[in-house]
Order: structure tokens, then C-alpha cells, then sequence
């Protein structure tokens, strides 16, 4: 399954506001992702981290500052991305394994070469046996799974991930974080993972990015340095918990989490 | 299929309940035929009303398909065009409210007495529907998945034809379903204006006659008519839309 080689991304002075009198989303952003690295932008509601995605992924034009991908600056969309949502975007009208060749179909490729790989990758996630179901007939876990091969199959520089996990219980949502973090030390593609979820950032991150609230700056980046494979016992380990604890001194330091007196 | 069999026992029903109520109460058969006459009529001259249904069901059919046609390409260019969806749009949905069985004679001065004009009210009369279920089916793509095709590089035909297209189906049978019987109603109108074939005219002669079974005869056949074209609609739907939720029963009992 050795594919393209991922791609870095270069964010420098990313300023953007909606209309000329309306909100500022994101206020001089400048960051490096590494080709195959790991990366989460984490942050409160509403404060930008989407509107960053967005920009990258070619989807948004940046007010001013500049995003590039693969070395190339970015004004459409670029070529080779993955793109995951919050509600898994899947076509009700495509059975699983045709969803799977959205990305094939839209470039014009060559279905047949794409499907070794779209089974591999459904095997990957446990969906072996649905080819044939409809979105409508699947758990919400599951059609997130069918999503994420959608993202990968057609072997993707980088892949952008706009809170995938928001909308799936606790549970399912621990075990996409295993299943995720698999597919990735699999393939090592670049990724970008938005989410608000302290402890998911850290779980599958190299690094952490930390937003400020609106307009979202970025207040820190934090290098987590734990071993791979990571398994979900570590959450309770100090390690892991002096990550989190510093995340949250930070969010208080915004005004985010008050306790009472 | 259970849903069916009850639904024809109530038409038999209402039946043996009409013939009971003509005899008990003696109801002149100029104003109410019982069904037995009815349908003694029907099968009197069985090719005779075969050949006008035939004609009125190929008008009918002609003014939906052309209704179709024009009103899902309408569609498309009020989706894709913003100057064209506030002009267009806006004129079609206040026109929809203007009763278009009134200008059906013009159609007669213009087109002439053959099909023509039968088929355009018929047309006229359906397109409404078409065009304004056809737009709701086009906008109701999320929005998620319109950024999930351009963070694909699809262009606007694509992104129309793989993403627009078969998100509009469900909507777009709705909309063919009202269509279809509007069709009907527009090619009856046509022949009542001005024809010498169809059920309309058999209606509208019988009427001259004070043939009231006849009338009755001709009123039967159209709604069979109806309601086999409706039928024809939801077998294509369930065909072309399997996966819509209006299908699930479908889906689960295979």
C-alpha cells in the first residue's frame, strides 16, 4: 500500500474575515506541518480552527497570508487531498463501495485499479461484508469508517479532518481513535485533525496546536511525546495527563474553564 | 400488498353500497346510474372507449414528458444561476398561482384542434410542479458534501451530475407524481375545448345526450387511468431511488 509521499503545509500570516465589516475568523496563523506528521488544531467552538482547514484545503480564500501545499502556493483545491466532516458527508444514493469511488469518478480514473485498494481499506476498518449497503442501513461509526476510506482511497498527500469524532458517542469514539491512529501509522499521510477534545488531541497527535478564542490566534504548540502504538490505558498516565493539565492551564488562562472560588 | 387488497374491498364496497342506494331509492338513472349500468355501458363498445383512453393517455403522457423535460432544465439553470433563480424563479412560483385551465382556448387559436394544444395545457399545467420540486431537490444537497466535491476538484457539471442530480431524485418524484395527474387534468381540459377524440370528448358528447352513464363510463376509465400512471411513477421511483428512506421498506425485507 506504499503510495504518493505525503505532503508538508506551510501556513504564514493567515489573517481571515467574512466580508469586509464581519468577523474575524483567524488573526496571523503561521504553521509548518511535516510531510507524513500528525497534527490537531485544537480549540473552543467557533474559534477558527475549521475556517484554518478550510483555507488549506483550498475551500476558503485567506484575507491575506499565505498557505501552501506540497511546496505549491494553494488557490483551488489542491490535488491529492483527503477530506473527512463532522457529519460524514456519504452519498445516500451510493452503496458503500461506490462511495468508496467518489474520488475516482471525479477525477475520471480508473475504477477497476481503485478497487483492490478500496477493499484493503474497508478490511482495515472491519467493513468487509457491507460493499452492498446503503449509507441509511449503517451505524453512525460505521459510516464515519465508510468516510474515512473515501478520504484515503485514492491515495491522498494529506488528509484534512474537520472534527470527524464530534458527532459519535464516547465509546465509538474511543475505538475510532484506535482504529485511526492504526490506519495512520499504516499509511503515514500528512493529517490535520480539528477537534475540541483535549484528550483526543493528544491521543493521536505529534503535535497539539492550541487556538485562542475568536479571533483564533494560535497560543501554543505542544510537541506530545509519547510512544506509538498508544494505547487508550495511557490517558491515565501522568505523562499523558501533564499534556492535558497544560492544555487546560491555557484554556483557563482564556477565560475558558472557571472554577468556583 | 395487504394495503392493496383492503383498499380494492372498499372500492367494492362503495359499489354494492351505490347500486343499493339507486334501487332503494329509486334514483332516476339520468341523474345517477347504478354501477351495474355503468358498466354494462363500458362493456358494450369495450374498443370504443379503448381508442379514446388510448389518445387521451398519449396526450397525457406527451405534455408530462415535455413537462418533465423543460421544467428539470429549467431547474438546473434557476440552481446555477444566481440572476436566473432571482428573474425566472420568482416570475414561476407567482405565475403557478394564475389558472392555467383559462388560457387553454387560446392554445386552440394558436396550435390548431389536433393533439398540439392538448399537449401544451397538459405541459403548461404540469411544469409548475416539475420546476419547483426539481429546484427544492437540486438545493438540498448539504453543504457538507458540496465542499466535499470541490475539495475533489469536481466542476459544476460534475458536481451537477454526480452530487446535484441524484440528491434532486427523491424531490423530483415527488413533484412527477402531482405532475402526472396534472398532465391528465390538462389533456381533458384540451379536449373539452376542442376535440373529437378522447375521454374528454366522449365525456363532453355523452354530457350533450344527457348520456349519464356514458359520462360515468368515461369518468371510470379515467380514474383508472390515473391511478395507474400514479403507479407507473412510484414503480420508477422505487428503481431509480432504492436507497431513499421513502423506499426503506424495500430495503429491510430483502
Amino acid at each position: 500500500m506504499k503510495g504518493r509521499p505525503a505532503a508538508a503545509i506551510e501556513v504564514r500570516g493567515l489573517r481571515k474575515q467574512f466580508g469586509r465589516q464581519g468577523v474575524v475568523a483567524i488573526e496571523d496563523a503561521s504553521l509548518s506541518i511535516a510531510p507524513g506528521e500528525f497534527v490537531s488544531v485544537l480549540g473552543p467552538s467557533g474559534c477558527g480552527k475549521s475556517t484554518l482547514l478550510r483555507c488549506i484545503a483550498g475551500i476558503e480564500t485567506p484575507s491575506s497570508g499565505t498557505v501552501s501545499v506540497g511546496g505549491i502556493p494553494v488557490s483551488e483545491p489542491p490535488e491529492g487531498l483527503g477530506m473527512v466532516f463532522q457529519r460524514d458527508a456519504l452519498l445516500d444514493w451510493r452503496t458503500v463501495a461506490d462511495n468508496l469511488m467518489l474520488p475516482i469518478d471525479f477525477r475520471r480514473g480508473d475504477r477497476a485499479a481503485a478497487r483492490e485498494r478500496a477493499a484493503a481499506l474497508l478490511a482495515l476498518t472491519g467493513l468487509q461484508g457491507f460493499e452492498k449497503a446503503y449509507p441509511s442501513q449503517l451505524s453512525g461509526g460505521m459510516r464515519q469508517r465508510v468516510a474515512i476510506c473515501r478520504a484515503l482511497v485514492d491515495d491522498p498527500v494529506l488528509l484534512l479532518m474537520d472534527e470527524p469524532f464530534g458527532a459519535l458517542d464516547a465509546l465509538t469514539r474511543d475505538q475510532m481513535n484506535i482504529e485511526l491512529q492504526r490506519m495512520w501509522r499504516a499509511e503515514h499521510k500528512t493529517v490535520l485533525f480539528v477537534t475540541h477534545s483535549i484528550t483526543e488531541a493528544i491521543f493521536l497527535s505529534d503535535r497539539v496546536v492550541v487556538f485562542t478564542p475568536r479571533p483564533g490566534r494560535i497560543a501554543d504548540v505542544i510537541q506530545v511525546e509519547l510512544p506509538r502504538p498508544r494505547r487508550l490505558a495511557l490517558r491515565t498516565s501522568e505523562r499523558f495527563n501533564g499534556y492535558a493539565s497544560h492544555i487546560r492551564t491555557l484554556f483557563e488562562g482564556m477565560g475558558l474553564l472557571k472554577e468556583e472560588a | 400488498m395487504r394495503g392493496n387488497v383492503i383498499a380494492l374491498a372498499v372500492l367494492v364496497g362503495v359499489f354494492l353500497l351505490w347500486e343499493a342506494a339507486v334501487r332503494a331509492l329509486q334514483v332516476k338513472p339520468i341523474i345517477l346510474p347504478p354501477p351495474s349500468a355503468v358498466f354494462a355501458e363500458l362493456l358494450n363498445a369495450p374498443a370504443w372507449y379503448l381508442g379514446h383512453a388510448w389518445y387521451t393517455l398519449l396526450v397525457t403522457l406527451a405534455g408530462f414528458a415535455l413537462a418533465v423535460l423543460v421544467g428539470v432544465l429549467l431547474a438546473v439553470l434557476i440552481v446555477e444561476s444566481r440572476l436566473l433563480e432571482k428573474s425566472i424563479y420568482a416570475l414561476i412560483v407567482a405565475l403557478n398561482s394564475v389558472p392555467k385551465v383559462a388560457v387553454a382556448p387560446l392554445f386552440v387559436i394558436w396550435l390548431g384542434t389536433d393533439a398540439a394544444p392538448k399537449v401544451a395545457i397538459g405541459f403548461l399545467i404540469a411544469v409548475f410542479a416539475i420546476v419547483i420540486d426539481a429546484v427544492l431537490g437540486l438545493k438540498s444537497v448539504p453543504p457538507d458534501i458540496l465542499d466535499l466535491a470541490r475539495s475533489l476538484r469536481g466542476g459544476r457539471l460534475a458536481t451537477l451530475w454526480r452530487i446535484r442530480f441524484p440528491c434532486a431524485l427523491p424531490s423530483l418524484f415527488a413533484g412527477m407524481k402531482v405532475a402526472i395527474g396534472l398532465a391528465l387534468v390538462g389533456a381533458i381540459v384540451g379536449e373539452f375545448v376542442s376535440s373529437q377524440r378522447g375521454l374528454g370528448y366522449v365525456i363532453l358528447s355523452a354530457q350533450g345526450m344527457f348520456d349519464t352513464a356514458r359520462v360515468f363510463a368515461a369518468i371510470l376509465v379515467l380514474a383508472a387511468m390515473g391511478v395507474a400512471l400514479f403507479w407507473l411513477i412510484a414503480w420508477l421511483e422505487r428503481l431509480a431511488i432504492p436507497w431513499h428512506a421513502s423506499q426503506k421498506e424495500q430495503l429491510s425485507t430483502h
